[in-house]
């Protein structure tokens, strides 16, 4: 933050006149300085303490200190005892919340021995006057920086810094160049694949049932009774043998039945349901947290974690919270043996939105 | 009061085996690394005492905990994203698939005597060390403890501060469990709407779509290696800086601009400042004792697709979380097909605009005042009513967003609605910090006021007097030269007055200068003059 020292702004009040850095006393500024100020009534008589009167009352707090250094040695050959007597046993588990806690204290007793027995042995015993020192300002004195200047000159002179321009400018062109590679060599943080193609695919296609997450058993039209909700993964992600948590963050659905006259659907998405049964993406549209509490009598579908809620019977569309976007629909029928699959993979992307998301 | 060190009068004794050994060591020492020097120079220093100053301190102890407690845990913690069974002794979670790390972290709790305990501790650490940073950050705000010569500790203070926060953050997600694992799925998403880079952005850091299996290693890097180093050698920056700079002290009987008046280094502070650490290790064990945190057996492995409600990051982490919460529905637009999302830039950029003014604060200030002399008193915060009032609007501000982390855990304990919360600490957030302002400026005044009141007439009594024509009068009782003190030794500011420069003109950087100038300074109250003082006792 540029100041009054480019010499443009001389003429307002002091301190915004252009300094002269070898004066070493700096402006005020706007501060007011009155010549009948109070003046500073100096240090107050020194209080003795009790243990600076009395020397039993002293001799009382060495006890004291000796004896919290003591309780502190007992402390810790508690903590060891602990150990050793609070085994981890395997099948109690409150076995480990003795060890916790004996174990603990056992450490929290040598370690506020020592602190409050130190602490108590500065205030009670050590010497209690409060010493004096003078401050001098920070910048260096007059001499040293003019020591410093001269440091800066000789090199100067001697390298011929400012002398050797295309010297000078060659570096520091090299200096700027010389990090490129450190960047350039992150790029293989991750495979060589377009991460913009990836988010614009699911394990979703045609043909795929939609089954129970966690278990991978596909789902029937007929058991999706009005009102309940499913957690859908695709059939096969169970399976998967890599991959299987990046493709579930996308393929993540939530299946539920509503009564049809309740359900309000877009005239082009007519056909993504079945029988009042719809499938929407459980990845919020808003930092893709799964939409997973699901209210039964509204069909309000709510992100626990920044509170978007969506209706489901209302093409899933933002009614609160900080989302944008509907959450996408997956178009689902049902096979011959009346399993719940997929028509084709969501049509737009899932999840959080991205700069090339509508492209 | 003694104003230099009384010289110890050497008494002729045989020094015993003890002194003899200590006197060979450092000589040894000294003839090898000149420490005598360093002995000299720093050894009788003076620190100011004042239970403020005791803030840097804990955070400053509380590090120290977490860097021992952390050192236990990385023998133990292993941080691959293999996917493994569980056969662990926790029943509920046996035969579950899970990470490698959410199987150690489990193995740390269940399995490793005092496990349970260090990852207690170093939990509850890495809470109380952001929180008496940022108690730290607010006394030497409010003091106005960053003016010149402290700007830039000011500003080392300051990252410290944003890497206690990466810190907290790396380390809330290594143990790879559903609710940290949600944490990351929301950075992911906050770094995919970054215009341009973001998609690309993600996949490099999680190495794959998310969540992949590089980030629990990567972040363990960060977290026990590049963080930490950074961390200490700033630690070491600020703590060199404090010593040059000396502390700052509070205004008292004595206590000038010039001088340092407290304890010295050896033996009072280094006995009092060593005994609080002893006290701030054994007050975090003991809390780790008795109380759980984080108790990530209960949430499960990370999987993208449960999550339970009430989700919410760690207390420091809240007014990212709720910044997120509190932005209107529909705030995403897509030009040329490229798609923004202000619902997460505007959190975003005002979060880091908020950062960037915390940050920048003491140079405005000092810009706006002119002032270049070193301060080392400790301002009273209602003696600078408009920098109070400012701090105390970003605290408005701050808590307005922390708050909103909280805000369906706040709209069912008080069975309130979601709605209903959110609009009000939109309100908060929004509409509070000018509240706040202007309330703690009228308040920081009429405190002057009173101060003002009490230096010149005295305070009340008690002491009711009935005067011989029968009227009652309360007695007023004059204070002390050194009470009083306190009350009216203060820095006293006033507006700028626009001139117009040596060529004739007055620039625009002048006038907001002025205008800023009498933002700060037309509300003013002057301390007491010697002159008014007398006049008052005549």
């Amino acid at each position: 933050m540029a100041d009054g020292h480019d010499g443009t702004t001389s003429g307002e009040t002091a301190g915004t006149v252009v300094e002269s850095h070898a004066s070493t006393a700096p402006s005020s500024g706007v501060a007011v300085e009155r010549a009948d100020r109070i003046a500073n009534p100096g240090f107050r008589p020194e209080r003795l303490r009790v243990t600076d009167l009395d020397p039993a009352k002293e001799r009382q707090a060495e006890r004291t200190v000796s004896g919290l250094f003591l309780l502190s040695v007992a402390g810790s050959v508690l903590a060891v005892v602990a150990y050793v007597a609070f085994p981890i046993v395997e099948g109690e588990p409150n076995s480990i919340r003795l060890n916790n806690l004996f174990l603990g204290l056992g450490i929290t007793l040598g370690l506020l021995g020592i602190g409050i027995g130190a602490v108590h042995w500065s205030k009670a015993l050590m010497h209690g006057h409060e010493l004096v020192e003078e401050r001098h300002g920070t910048r260096g004195s007059d001499d040293t920086r003019a020591k410093a200047i001269e440091v800066f000159q000789a090199g100067n002179a001697e390298s011929g810094f400012t002398r050797r321009r295309l010297v000078r400018n060659t570096l520091i062109g090299a200096l700027v160049a010389t990090p490129i590679p450190a960047i350039a060599i992150f790029r293989d943080l991750a495979p060589a694949e377009d991460p913009v193609a990836l988010l614009k695919q699911t394990m979703w296609k045609e043909g795929v049932r939609l089954a129970r997450d966690p278990s991978g058993t596909p789902i029937k039209a007929s058991e999706v009774t009005i009102g309940s909700a499913f957690h859908v993964i695709p059939e096969g992600l169970s399976e998967l043998e890599s991959h299987k948590l990046e493709e579930k963050a996308k393929a993540a659905v939530l299946l539920m039945r509503l009564p049809l006259d309740r359900l309000n659907e877009r005239d082009d998405r007519k056909g993504w349901s079945y029988d009042g049964i719809v499938a929407y993406s459980k990845i919020c549209t808003h930092v893709g947290c799964p939409v997973a509490l699901y209210e039964q009598q509204t069909h309000h579908l709510l992100c626990p974690c920044h509170q978007s809620e969506f209706d489901v019977a209302n093409h899933a569309e933002v009614i609160f919270g900080p989302a944008a976007r509907p959450l996408p629909q997956l178009p689902i029928t049902v096979d011959e043996e009346g399993y719940l699959v997929a028509q084709s993979d969501f049509a737009e992307p899932v999840g959080p939105s991205f700069w090339e998301r509508a492209l | 009061m003694s104003t230099a060190t009384e010289p110890v009068t050497p008494v002729a004794v045989a020094p015993s085996r003890g002194m003899r050994l200590t006197g060979w060591a450092a000589n040894y020492i000294d003839e090898r690394t000149s420490a005598s020097t360093a002995v000299k120079a720093l050894g009788r220093k003076i620190f100011p005492d004042h239970w403020s100053f005791m803030l840097g301190e804990v955070a400053l102890y509380s590090f120290v905990v977490i860097l021992l407690s952390g050192t236990f845990l990385t023998f133990f913690f292993d941080p691959s994203m293999t996917e493994v069974e569980y056969e662990g002794s926790y029943v509920p979670l046996q035969g579950i698939p899970m990470s490698v790390a959410y199987q150690s972290s489990l193995d740390i709790s269940f399995e490793v005597r005092g496990g349970l305990l260090m990852r207690q501790v170093h939990h509850w650490a890495a809470l109380l060390f952001l929180a008496a940073i940022g108690l730290h950050m607010m006394r030497v705000f409010f003091t106005g403890a960053f003016r010149k010569p402290r700007e830039l500790n000011w500003v080392i203070g300051f990252l410290l501060f944003v890497l206690a926060m990466a810190l907290g953050f790396t380390g809330y997600s290594l143990p790879d469990d559903l609710l940290s694992g949600n944490g990351l799925r929301i950075i992911d998403g906050m770094i995919k709407a970054v215009p341009l880079a973001g998609a690309w952005i993600s996949y490099l850091l999680f190495g794959n779509e998310f969540p992949g299996t590089d980030i629990i290693p990567r972040l363990y890097v960060l977290h026990i290696l590049l963080l930490p180093a950074i961390l200490v050698a700033l630690i070491g920056a600020h703590m060199v800086l404090l010593i040059v700079n000396k502390h700052t002290q509070f205004a008292g009987p004595g206590n000038t601009n010039d001088n340092v008046v407290g304890a010295p280094v050896m033996p009072v502070f280094a006995a009092k400042a060593g005994g609080f650490f002893f006290l701030v290790f054994g007050v975090i064990v003991l809390i780790a004792s008795l109380f759980t945190i984080n108790p990530i057996w209960n949430y499960g492995p990370y999987d993208p697709s449960p999550v339970s409600a009430g989700t919410q990051p760690d207390w420091y982490i809240g007014f990212a979380d709720g910044a997120l919460r509190l932005i209107p529905p529909g705030l995403e637009i897509v030009v040329f097909g490229y798609t923004v999302s202000f619902n997460v830039l505007i959190p975003l950029v005002g979060l880091l605009v908020f950062l960037a003014a915390a940050a920048l604060y003491p140079f405005l200030e000092a810009w706006v005042t002119g002032d270049k002399r070193e301060h080392h008193i400790a301002e009273r915060p209602r003696n600078n009513p408009t920098r109070t009032a400012i701090g105390a609007a970003g605290v408005t501000f701050y808590s307005g967003l922390w708050a909103a982390a909280s805000s369906d855990l706040i709209a069912t304990h008080f069975r309130l609605s979601i709605e209903g919360v959110i609009g009000a600490l939109q309100f908060v957030t929004v509409a509070g910090p000018f509240i706040a302002y202007f309330i703690t400026k009228r308040v920081c005044l009429a405190l002057m006021r009173r101060d003002r009141e009490i230096a010149l007439h005295g305070y009340e009594s008690g002491r009711i007097v009935r005067l011989p024509g029968g009227e009652y009068i309360e007695v007023h009782e004059q204070l002390d030269d050194y009470e009083r003190w306190k009350l009216v030794s203060f820095e006293e500011y006033q507006p700028i007055m626009i001139r117009p420069d040596s060529r004739g003109r007055i620039t625009a950087r002048q006038r907001m200068r002025a205008r800023l100038s009498r933002w700060f300074f037309e509300d003013r109250i002057s301390p007491v003059t010697q002159r008014e003082l007398e006049s008052q006792r005549h």
